[in-house]
């Protein structure tokens, strides 16, 4: 009965709705366009040349010819660097990965314990967050630069490491600091904040059968943040293998190829020796490593992911 | 109270106490970084390099931030940089309420499936579009040029997708009156939407405004001469002019934080809130 009359209802009210969606379509058409024209030529066009440009040889001057797979080709069997740079990025995105989910899940977890101050803590690992990239890469090449803080400081120690950033093994552990100190920030809000949101029910519960603080942490809080943890780690990644900025100031991919990455050589071939074809074939390169190391992380989720429901 | 709960509880307290002290201290090495960039910036640059090194500055040079502000010209390059990131800002927020307001309100045909592609581009690097974007600059002759850099980053689709999922939660009621009162689309948008949406569009200006702030590789490409470089290009411009005025260098750096460092703090509840919403969508 009650059915029956929200639905005279809700058809009553379409009737005269109906009335104005005469133009709809045009008035959503408008409101589309701005956004629209924008995705188009700074979008979807570019996805397009880019593809094409990676099988031509065009140096930016001249016209393009098409090559076919011949920058792929040479990618892969003829230029020496290029094998480097692939490990080089994919050492980087598995150390940081690893290092930035362990700190920020390790941080958030020791701000839930405390009882004060929680989010002053927060906000002060959050910082770097908000500080431009480079400014925070030149302050540690200071730190790190030769003769600098770090050196004195392993001087002091009278520990073998100094002059890191023109070691060819050193290098790109410095980077690795330095993105890590820029970059546990966000994780670390992000965690802290799905921590928050365990029911306090579910842990006193717990606490009464017996749990320790171990058990807890690792049967309760950690399945019922994992999709937040998923979700931090596929974001993580994906922008870790983009890594630029910091070895743009510290290494300048140095010293050889040591910390040259995928994105450094996109820079480097593209805007520095204006390959733009070439330079294009190594994008499409990293967007199938990114693509890939995705579909692994949504592979394998199933195995630790516990999604509610 | 038994004297053993009493003693038990004196425990919990004194390993509270050691907690905090030890996360404070770690916070403090945490900000280290932060105090030597200040340090650095107001010593003479001979003492920057002098062995051995010193914690604090012999003499404190504040002159030196006016020094980098006007001399290197780091005043021009903040200039450079508000205005990019202010216009993509702006341009980011009006193109996204228009297209969220169709998405969340306008019933046209395909329009799931563009919605469905909206998201989709939102797996694209953008560091793959780097160079086909630079060539489509090049060729419409806008290098060097701030339409040049601001136009092709002001387009994203998140904006889009964001500002949808927050006008579905307005209730229809509230602008049904005004549509019976003859008000055009645009007018709910501007007069009634838009005024309840003031979260949502904070949340994307924030994060719209420090993305292009701290942008570098983007405005590094196109601005290619020396006055039109932003803040974080301008300071690698001075790493290797001959001898690095490293004590300048670190008066540049933190002026170019000084504006996330300030949002960062006085907006730590929106950003926390935005951030736990994405805690909550990944979460739920």
């Amino acid at each position: 009965m009650l059915d029956k009359h929200r639905s005279a209802i809700t058809q009553s009210k379409t009737r005269p709705r109906r009335w104005f969606r005469a133009g709809e379509g045009r008035t959503a058409f408008f409101f589309l366009l701005p956004g629209l024209i924008g995705i188009l030529l700074f979008l979807v066009l570019p996805i397009f040349a880019s593809i094409a440009l990676s099988f031509t040889d065009w140096q930016l001057l001249g016209t393009p010819h098409f090559v076919g797979f011949a920058n792929y080709t040479r990618l892969f069997t003829a230029d020496p660097q290029f094998w480097t740079v692939l490990r080089n990025t994919v050492f980087f995105t598995v150390e940081y990965l690893i290092l930035n989910i362990v700190v920020s899940l390790g941080l958030a977890t020791w701000i839930s314990s405390l009882k004060f101050g929680q989010r002053w803590f927060r906000g002060i690992f959050f910082l770097p967050t908000f500080t431009p990239l480079i400014a925070v890469a030149i302050v540690w090449m200071l730190i790190f630069t030769s003769g600098g803080l770090f050196d004195s400081l392993m001087e002091r120690l009278s520990l073998p490491f100094s002059g890191v950033l023109n070691s060819q093994t050193l290098a790109m552990q410095a980077v690795i600091l330095t993105s890590i100190w820029a970059g546990v920030g966000y994780n670390t809000v992000l965690f802290n904040a799905a921590l928050d949101m365990v029911p306090a029910s579910y842990l006193e519960a717990a606490r009464i059968d017996g749990a320790t603080a171990w058990d807890r942490f690792w049967k309760i809080r950690l399945p019922l943040i994992s999709p937040t943890l998923f979700f931090g780690t596929v974001m993580t990644a994906i922008t870790s293998l983009q890594v630029f900025d910091q070895i743009f100031v510290m290494t300048k991919g140095g010293p050889g190829s040591a910390t040259a990455t995928l994105g450094y050589a996109i820079y480097q071939r593209g805007f520095q020796n204006f390959q733009m074809g070439y330079a294009s074939a190594i994008a499409w390169v990293m967007f199938a490593l990114i693509m890939a190391l995705t579909a692994l992380q949504f592979w394998f989720q199933r195995k630790w992911v516990h999604y509610d429901n | 109270m038994t004297t053993k709960s009493k003693a038990k509880a004196r425990r919990r307290l004194v390993l509270d106490v050691i907690n905090h002290a030890a996360l404070a201290i770690v916070a403090v090495a945490f900000l280290f970084p932060f105090f030597w960039m200040v340090s650095n910036a107001v010593r003479s640059n001979a003492e920057v390099m002098a062995i051995p090194v010193r914690i604090l500055p012999k003499v404190f040079e504040w002159g030196n931030f006016v020094a980098a502000w006007t001399r290197l010209p780091f005043g021009r390059f903040f200039l450079n940089s508000a205005i990019i990131a202010v216009c993509v800002t702006a341009i980011t927020v009006v193109v996204s309420c228009l297209s969220g307001y169709a998405f969340a309100r306008l019933k046209f045909k395909g329009r799931e499936t563009l919605l469905l592609g909206y998201i989709g581009t939102l797996m694209v690097p953008p560091l793959m579009l780097i160079i086909p974007l630079f060539l489509i600059i090049n060729r419409l002759g806008m290098v060097n040029t701030f339409p040049g850099v601001i136009l092709p980053i002001s387009f994203g689709t998140f904006g889009a997708f964001l500002m949808r999922q927050f006008f579905l939660s307005i209730p229809m009621e509230l602008e049904e009156a005004a549509r019976i009162d003859g008000a055009s689309r645009l007018r709910i948008l501007i007069g009634i939407i838009v005024p309840l949406s003031m979260p949502a569009i904070g949340l994307l200006s924030l994060f719209t405004f420090m993305g292009q702030w701290n942008n570098f590789l983007w405005p590094l490409i196109v601005m290619t001469g020396a006055d039109n470089a932003t803040l974080p290009v301008g300071l690698t411009m001075f790493q290797t002019q001959q001898g690095t005025q490293w004590n300048y260098l670190m008066a540049g750096a933190t002026l170019s934080m000084l504006p996330g460092i300030f949002l960062a703090i006085i907006l730590q509840k929106l950003i926390y809130n935005s951030i736990a919403l994405n805690a909550g969508m990944g979460g739920r």
